[in-house]
């Protein structure tokens, strides 16, 4: 009995051996060079493997980022300023600040603004039901609800309002990696810079229509008035194809267009006064003195924007 | 034993409610919306601006590339405007809106009915007056049929297959077109046959339409090297590969054009309207639409002038049913839903059918069992439940690899799947995804 | 306003559904159950309703309540896979032990894998291969088939007996010839009347046969897989017996005797655990052939079909990655 007991052990410790001095040789054998820089640069990013940076993963932006001379191409939007602070302090490189980015959803077309006059019957894709027609809705343009955009989200940052049947943004979990961008078969979701105390003003909606067959279709749409393009001050507002666009870095957040626009089409987020954004009724009449200060202060953010950058 | 393809195929119930009824012209509406895109490939040129006055046949629109077709004014009449309506892609695009007044026609267009046995045209001559008549393939892909006509250098066409299948379950045109203008076919393809130089003809016609295949029968005996093929009932026969395959026994391989194995397929109303371009100088301004469905008070056949919205069409069959649920442009099978009922007809629409509520909805989709049933039927060879799950996860380079561009989208799949997966609009997500990349990569 | 419904093509639908060939499956084994309560008098029904019964029990509360993918009973899958479990079971089979069985077929087997059309393994082989190995005893000995079951016998109250392949693992441990074996058994005819015991299912091969045929004219089943399996097990074993006729007995005493006509027409055509092209069937057969014949003839086991066709059930994502179908046009391609 002893003798068994003996030979088990000598016989499976002989094989452990044999085969750590067989991985140990394999090991030493098949070495292939890395540059333990991609490992630390690595372990700095947020191994979210998310592909916003336009690589498939973190460690191939790792590699990219120490064999890359400057850092004009590379950015890591989830991480944002601070990781490649980080990055670059490992790599002993310099890296210039770039504007944190958000998505912003560029269509309000709930179903109480937007009626619906087909009913979608298939696979709940969103690219699907593009490839198919232009919608349940008279707006070919707008979102058409299916959530593709959610299910690409990776973190957790979006979810579908079942009222309004859009899909929400939640802000602090956004890091603009650009998922819901791609995602998008119609083109709705935007980056936009996160802006002054994460203030912005945007277009929430995409339809190229006339104003005619725009307006009949949903009741915020942009119409391409151009009284917002008047409005401006600061050229920040282009009209193009019967769309308003407020370029987000000429814009100043004064909030006139906000007001002037008929259908309610711009929006205001992060905004003291009125979180909520303005409905149609809700149009009030701003004071002249809020007026002024609303332009001092303005001009004050993007003075202030300007030395910064 | 009856001609068919090889593998796979459905034999989904027919429902011909039509089939005995004769064509009969549908009145002229007071306002046409001519689409510019009725044809794969580029939309055409507009030509005419806001209030001119245009004649029945006049060039209205004109090639823009490559593929691309001429469209001319189905009507006569003032040209209202030039807008955006919604047209069978279900988007709103680029169409010409016409007020009619009166039907005067170009005075180039023979307009008498009688039978012209006889032409004297060069193979070039007869491609140009295809091309100058805009005429496209009439079975629904709406390929430009000229370009059709000129092979590639280095093949050669061999034999010209003619479609009379027509496959698709309801739709009766091209079976009423082949009763009442069979000589006229038969012209239209002593035409084509000129242009392709081929020596050869097959019409391939489906076992269920035995008047077609005894009249066009009793008709070709004064017409040389045209034979009548009668095909066992078996769908999608339609498709070109699958007809070619039926008809000649050869097989086209994934991604080549049927010219390499000497095979040229027309559709009979294509050779319809070449005998009436070539013959009577007539563009394609009208075409043979079934209108039919199960609660159809009068399903029927209508030639239909291109732009007449649908809506003028179901009036004419009884108006739309209390129950309908579907409006669809084409057939059952491969047919697109439409979601208003203002869209024009146009030169790829081959028929209206109607469907009410309860067959209109999908069923309840249920986890795949693999019973293999999708392999089974699919004309192509594919996997259908495997290219579904594929595009699902986004797995385009595997999907191309599983040979998902070959797909033809006949949608015996999703007929025959158990569980009633949507399987084709997955495989469509995949394709258009595998072309995106396609089209990415040749671009770098 | 009327509000069309708009969705891609094909607007129509056939009248497939999963309902239909799971029931189709059931009807194919109803002679079967008829047979066996013939032969086998009130226990094969005792033993068939629990296994359904507990299969559609578990299968709710496990649908419902820890999936909470709906009620998924309506489809008659539970139901089928309780049927095949009972008739791979032998007919005095004690309760508790088939509701373990059960158990272990419709929860570990099927819904752990997130229910139907997701398990690798056929789940009624899973029970059945478990029980086969936990209670070898109660799982090998059979009451012996009466026809007409003169006595309609109480439940377990029945002499039992080993099955011939029992007999013919025993005859070879102890190295009797086989010729002379295979004069000592019932004849073949005797065989597919259903005068051997076994399970319910391994009883009166013509009943499968009819069965089989059915299922063929439904188009519930292809050929493929049962005609793949019964040929490879037929060819071998025949091979084996022209080499050594006194060490091997004659390939028709394999192809009827055991589980193997059951197995091979109701087990292996299993949708889910079966390979999706005809190419892919075929193989899978050929190998479910095989492995019976190596396990039945040098396995430790008399019976070899079940853990064949789980051993090939294994092998399946591999046969399905390289066995396609044959693609329109393909020959041209590669000339």
């Amino acid at each position: 009995m002893n003798g068994v007991v003996i030979a088990t052990i000598i016989t499976i410790s002989s094989v452990g051996i044999i085969a750590a001095i067989i991985l140990y040789w394999a090991s030493q054998k098949f070495k292939v060079f890395e540059d333990p820089r991609i490992d630390e640069v690595e372990d700095a990013l947020p191994s979210a493997n998310c592909g916003g940076c336009g690589f498939p993963g973190c460690r191939p932006f790792a590699e990219a980022c120490v064999k890359a001379d400057d850092f004009e191409d590379l950015y890591c939007p989830v991480g944002g300023n601070e990781t490649m602070m980080a990055v670059a302090k490992v790599l002993g490189k310099k890296v210039s600040e770039k504007a944190k980015m958000v998505a912003v959803m560029k269509c309000n077309g709930a179903t109480q603004f937007r009626k619906k006059h087909t009913e979608y019957d298939g696979a709940l894709n969103c690219t699907i039901q593009h490839n198919l027609y232009g919608g349940e809705t008279a707006c070919q343009y707008g979102c058409l609800g299916l959530g593709e955009c959610v299910d690409a989200c990776g973190f957790d940052a979006m979810y579908m309002d079942p009222e309004t049947e859009l899909p929400v943004i939640i802000e602090d979990m956004c890091t603009a990696c650009g998922a819901c961008v791609e995602a998008c078969p119609k083109d709705i979701i935007e980056l936009r810079p996160v802006g002054k105390k994460s203030k912005r003003i945007f277009v929430s909606c995409v339809s190229h229509e006339k104003a005619g067959p725009s307006k009949k279709a949903c009741s915020v749409a942009c119409i391409g008035c151009g009284l917002c393009f008047k409005e401006c001050k600061y050229d920040a507002i282009k009209i193009e194809n019967v769309l308003a666009y407020i370029d987000p870095i000429k814009c100043v957040l004064c909030r006139k267009c906000v007001v002037v626009c008929p259908t309610s089409a711009i929006w205001e987020v992060n905004f003291p006064a009125r979180k909520v954004k303005p409905t149609i009724e809700k149009k009030t009449k701003l004071t002249e003195i809020k007026e002024i200060d609303l332009i001092k202060t303005a001009k004050e953010n993007s003075k202030k924007d300007n030395k910064t950058e | 034993m009856l001609k068919t393809f090889a593998k796979g195929g459905i034999h989904p119930p027919e429902n011909k409610f039509s089939a005995d009824k004769k064509v009969e012209r549908l009145p002229i509406p007071k306002k046409v919306s001519v689409p510019v895109s009725q044809h794969i490939g580029a939309p055409s040129k507009v030509i005419v601006k806001k209030g001119d006055i245009v004649k029945t046949g006049q060039l209205i629109a004109e090639q823009s590339g490559f593929v691309s077709a001429n469209i001319h004014s189905p009507v006569s009449g003032k040209v209202f405007k030039i807008d955006l309506v919604t047209d069978t892609s279900g988007y709103r695009h680029q169409a010409i809106i016409i007020n009619v007044e009166g039907d005067e026609w170009d005075e180039k267009i023979d307009r008498s009915e009688d039978l012209k046995r006889d032409f004297d045209f060069s193979s070039e001559q007869i491609i140009k007056k295809i091309q100058q008549a805009g005429i496209v393939g009439l079975g629904g892909a709406t390929f430009p049929s000229h370009i059709k006509l000129m092979p590639p250098k280095d093949t050669k066409a061999e034999i010209l297959i003619i479609n009379g299948v027509e496959c698709e379950p309801y739709l009766t045109s091209d079976h009423r077109l082949m009763l009442e203008k069979g000589e006229e076919i038969l012209v239209g393809i002593q035409i084509l046959m000129k242009a392709l130089r081929v020596e050869k003809a097959s019409i391939g016609i489906e076992n269920n339409k035995q008047d077609a295949i005894y009249n066009l029968k009793k008709l070709v005996k004064n017409y040389k090297n045209i034979d009548i093929v009668s095909l066992k009932v078996q769908y999608p026969q339609g498709g070109e590969k699958q007809l070619i395959k039926a008809i000649t026994g050869r097989e086209v391989s994934s991604g080549a054009l049927p010219i390499v194995v000497g095979a040229v397929v027309h559709n009979v109303g294509t050779a319809y309207a070449v005998y009436e371009a070539v013959q009577k100088n007539k563009a394609l301004i009208e075409r043979v639409v079934t209108i039919t469905g199960k609660s159809v008070t009068k399903p029927g056949n209508y030639l239909v002038r291109f732009g007449t919205p649908i809506k003028d069409l179901i009036d004419a069959a009884g108006g739309l049913p209390e129950d309908t649920g579907k409006i669809i442009g084409g057939g059952p099978m491969m047919g697109k839903a439409l979601n208003t009922t203002d869209i024009p007809i146009a030169k790829g629409t081959s028929g209206i059918l109607i469907l009410p509520k309860e067959e209109s909805k999908r069923r309840e989709v249920k986890p795949c069992i693999r019973c293999a049933k999708c392999i089974e039927v699919c004309p192509m060879g594919l996997e259908p439940y495997l290219l579904m799950t594929l595009a699902e996860k986004a797995m385009h380079e595997r999907s191309e690899k599983e040979d998902v561009m070959d797909c033809i989208e006949c949608g015996s799949c999703s007929y025959t799947c158990p569980s009633d997966r949507p399987l084709l609009d997955y495989i469509r997500l995949g394709k258009t995804q595998v072309g995106a990349m396609r089209r990415a990569k040749s671009m770098k | 306003m009327l509000k069309l419904i708009v969705s891609l093509s094909p607007h129509q639908l056939g009248k497939n559904s999963v309902e239909k060939l799971m029931y189709g499956v059931i009807i194919a084994l109803i002679p079967m159950l008829i047979a066996s309560v013939w032969f086998y008098g009130w226990g094969a029904i005792v033993v068939s309703l629990t296994a359904v019964i507990s299969a559609i029990v578990f299968e709710f509360l496990i649908s419902k309540y820890i999936l909470k993918i709906g009620n998924t009973i309506g489809d008659g899958s539970a139901a089928l896979t309780g049927l095949l479990l009972a008739f791979n079971l032998p007919s005095n089979l004690p309760i508790w032990l088939i509701i373990i069985g059960v158990f272990v077929a419709i929860v570990i087997g099927k819904m752990s894998f997130g229910g139907l059309g997701n398990n690798p393994f056929n789940p009624a082989l899973v029970g059945r291969v478990f029980l086969l190995i936990s209670w070898p005893v109660q799982m090998t000995s059979w009451p012996i088939p009466s026809p007409a079951s003169e006595k309609f016998l109480g439940y377990t109250d029945v002499v039992t007996g080993s099955t011939l392949l029992g007999q013919m693992s025993e005859a070879m441990r102890n190295g009797e010839s086989m010729k002379v074996f295979s004069d000592r058994i019932p004849n073949y005819f005797e065989i597919l009347t259903g005068s051997v015991g076994g399970s319910i299912g391994e009883i009166a091969g013509f009943v499968l046969i009819a069965g089989f045929v059915y299922m063929l004219a439904r188009k519930v089943i292809t050929w493929h897989i049962p005609i793949s399996i019964l040929s490879t097990v037929f060819i071998f074993s025949g091979i084996l017996w022209l080499v050594n006729p006194e060490k091997f007995i004659i390939p028709f005493f394999h192809l009827f005797s055991g589980g193997m006509l059951f197995s091979a027409i109701f087990m292996a055509t299993d949708y889910v655990t079966s390979p999706m092209s005809k190419k892919g069937q075929i193989v899978f057969g050929v190998g479910i052939g095989i492995l019976t014949i190596v396990i039945r003839i040098w396995g430790a086991f008399p019976e070899g079909v079940s853990f064949a066709i789980l051993l090939m059930n294994a092998t399946v994502p591999i046969i399905n990655m390289y066995m396609k179908p044959k693609r329109f046009g393909e020959t041209i391609k590669e000339k």
